[in-house]
């Protein structure tokens, strides 16, 4: 399957099981498409500070800041989007003056899930339209966004409000979301899995829900941590017979003691690759979308270095 | 060191929590194994969504609130001895929701009008934190039938570890709100006459709200909890009871991480805010561990001997006579990955043993699990994290 373009969208999403490195992908996505020129907003979902932690900078807010030359980062926080959604779309003058709005857009949230999702999905399409208008100068926006639990919620969030509210300005303001999000030219779904069990069945029941709940474009799987295929076939019989007690005693001879700690390590090396191997190929079955390996990174420390190595296997599968 | 014994002999429940991609689920009902093999009784595991293999191999079929025992033959085969009986259970959200609707709603006319609202459906089906709610629910309502000795349950994936904890408390103030009373105000007190007493701190926010999303979504809305109100008290007084039963003596909390940076901040996380609101944190579990010997020095200049050295070890292999090393290259080939491939997993392995020193406790019982180079995905598997879970 070709590579896909990912960098020549204005809007990409990235989705996956907790645990599989999201948000790392997302920012190494976001510096991908800066270094290659892009003027990118990464906006993160769930504010928990960590698309800043990959550029090593401090925690950011609502108002976007560039922690890296050319990628800004922008923390949603629905409480600020809902006020200025009512300041640049219904002209209402007086929200300093609506008294506990927090609260009360906490309990209509609670009491009509979608409206906290709309708030999230809408600043997001919001600051797209803008710059495709030629508003805002944005070339590129990263979503670092839900997980597969919840992420179809987010996404299926304006038609989910259509559904329940019959008239009014917000039904008319979903219909201009919908229309970015289901533009192939403008948006891809992109799902994070790693060769595991869990993160590989999630991604596919994603994929099919997905394609019956939403008509959001997808963009690539990314597959994360892919572990090193060691040996070759005829490369393993030669460290099966390492095992023999004659080869074993010349390499202790000349390696000492710790020559089995080396041997064994090599065997957890193979296993753990043939174990994800199998998920693997189930997933290449399962799901007809492009594709893209990240290897395992065996760094020392997480930060900028690694969404660098990253940022740079994305840019090698995507052909850049 | 006795892993998890003594704190599973002294405890009814005990609740797993931790990020997502941990092997929670693997943990907590490889504990229920260990528990039912060691301490004996009747032991149910309350798991929220397991991998489809591991919901086979326990004997849960299909969705449903059913309990089912885990047959005694599948111990045996794992080389366990059950002294007890061991069940599990699936969470089931959407029919939990509905059966807590049916007991608290004062007739069934009203239970179905809740059970027929969209935004009832809405509610249970999409908001996130009403399955944190639901499970400690069903954890209370299970406890409540007195049918097990211990309960081990498995917690939903938090988008925040605070919502979790406070999803009972945030139930009940949702319920007993004030905005709750303000919202459904002009609808109780009948229609357009009372919308014109409205007191004034609230007129506009109905106005805004009007304007916004327009008159017969709120009403919906109102409806809704109109009829929610009715079970109103009942609701709250629950709420309020299995709160009472999280922080009881008998509950307790297991945290499970992996030494990655960010599940191990998270797990850190839920065992401050454990601590900070009073419940009990039973233990630590270390997930998916690598082994120890990546972290030897005599491996490690093994490592660096056979790289360096491959060349002439590949000859003196290859002259051994055996069949599989006669290529001297292949040899030398094989012994520099080896080396390679031993000394990047010791990267791995230093960064986990650097953060677990950095780690700040907060509970007693600390307990590792390796990573195993297969899926824990059958009861022999949860049996093997069972062993170091319960050291013997």
């Amino acid at each position: 399957m070709r590579a896909p373009d990912l960098l020549g969208r204005r809007l990409l999403f990235f989705t996956g099981k907790g645990g599989v490195g999201k948000s790392t992908v997302a920012a190494a996505t976001a510096l991908l498409a800066a270094d290659h020129g892009r003027r990118v907003l990464v906006v993160e979902v769930d504010a928990k500070g960590s698309i800043a932690e990959r550029f090593e900078a401090d925690a950011v807010g609502f108002t976007p800041r560039e922690v890296h030359p050319g990628v800004f980062v922008l923390s949603m926080d629905t409480e600020a989007s809902l006020k200025e959604y009512l300041k640049l779309n219904l002209r209402v003058p007086i929200v300093g003056r609506i008294g506990p709005l927090g609260k009360a857009l906490e309990f209509v949230a609670t009491a009509a899930p979608g409206v906290k999702e709309v708030l999230t999905i809408g600043k997001v399409c919001w600051e797209v339209r803008e710059s495709i208008e030629g508003r805002a100068d944005w070339d590129l926006v990263v979503v670092d966004a839900a997980a597969t639990g919840h992420v179809i919620a987010q996404l299926g969030a304006p038609d989910a409000i259509r559904e329940m509210v019959s008239v009014g300005p917000v039904r008319a303001q979903t219909e201009w979301m919908t229309d970015l999000l289901v533009d192939p030219a403008v948006t891809a779904l992109n799902v994070v899995a790693t060769p595991e069990e869990m993160p590989v069945a999630e991604t596919i029941e994603l994929v099919e829900r997905a394609r019956e709940e939403l008509d959001v474009p997808f963009g690539a799987v990314i597959v994360n941590r892919v572990l090193p295929e060691l040996f070759t076939h005829a490369d393993e019989a030669a460290f099966e017979a390492f095992h023999e007690p004659a080869p074993e005693a010349v390499l202790r001879e000349a390696a000492g003691a710790g020559v089995s700690a080396v041997l064994d390590g090599a065997r957890l090396a193979v296993s753990l690759r043939r174990t994800r191997a199998v998920h693997l190929s189930w997933l290449r079955e399962s799901v007809d979308l492009p594709m893209l390996y990240v290897p395992y990174l065996f760094s020392r420390s997480h930060g900028l270095r690694e969404t660098r190595m990253v940022a740079e296997a994305l840019g090698e599968e995507l052909g850049l | 060191m006795t892993g998890l014994e003594s704190l599973f002999a002294a405890k009814e429940i005990v609740v797993f929590c931790g990020s997502g991609g941990v092997g929670k689920t693997s943990v907590a009902a490889a504990a229920a194994l260990g528990a039912t093999a060691r301490l004996g009784g009747k032991v149910l595991v309350l798991t929220i969504d397991p991998a489809r293999r591991l919901a086979d191999a326990l004997g849960l079929e299909g969705i449903g609130n059913v309990e089912r025992r885990v047959p005694p033959e599948a111990f045996l085969a794992a080389g366990l001895e059950p002294r007890g009986e061991c069940y599990a259970a699936m969470l089931d959200t959407k029919q939990s929701w509905d059966a807590l609707v049916m007991r608290h709603a004062p007739d069934e006319e009203t239970a179905y009008r809740i059970l027929d609202n969209r935004l009832y459906h809405n509610l249970t089906a999409r908001f996130v934190q009403s399955h944190d709610y639901i499970a400690m629910e069903r954890l209370f309502e299970i406890h409540e039938t007195g049918r097990y000795d211990l309960i081990v349950i498995d917690t939903p994936p938090t988008r925040n570890a605070l919502d979790f904890f406070d999803a009972p408390s945030r139930m009940a103030d949702f319920f007993s709100g004030r905005l709750l009373r303000w919202l459904t105000m002009p609808y109780r007190m009948g229609g357009r006459r009372g919308a014109r007493v409205l007191n004034m701190a609230s007129r506009p926010f109905y106005q805004m709200a009007d304007r916004l999303l327009g008159s017969q979504f709120l009403q919906d809305i109102a409806e809704f909890f109109l009829n929610f109100q009715a079970m109103y008290d009942g609701f709250v007084e629950r709420a309020r009871a299995v709160e009472r039963l999280l922080h009881d003596k008998r509950t307790t909390f297991a945290v499970v991480t992996t030494l990655e940076e960010s599940p191990l901040r998270e797990g850190e996380l839920f065992c401050e805010e454990l601590v900070k609101r009073r419940f009990h944190l039973g233990a630590l579990v270390l997930n998916k561990v690598l082994p120890p010997y990546l972290l030897s020095v005599e491996g490690d200049q093994a490592a660096t001997t056979l790289c360096t050295r491959a060349a002439d070890l590949g000859g003196a292999l290859a002259a051994m006579g055996v069949d599989a090393l006669a290529d001297p290259n292949r040899d030398a080939r094989v012994l520099v990955t080896m080396g390679e491939s031993f000394r990047n997993f010791s990267v791995v392995a230093r960064r986990e043993s650097e953060l677990r020193s950095e780690l700040v406790g907060g509970s007693e019982v600390v307990v590792d699990v390796p990573a195993f180079t297969s899926d824990i995905a059958d009861v022999e598997g949860l049996a093997r994290v069972a062993a170091f879970l319960f050291p013997a």
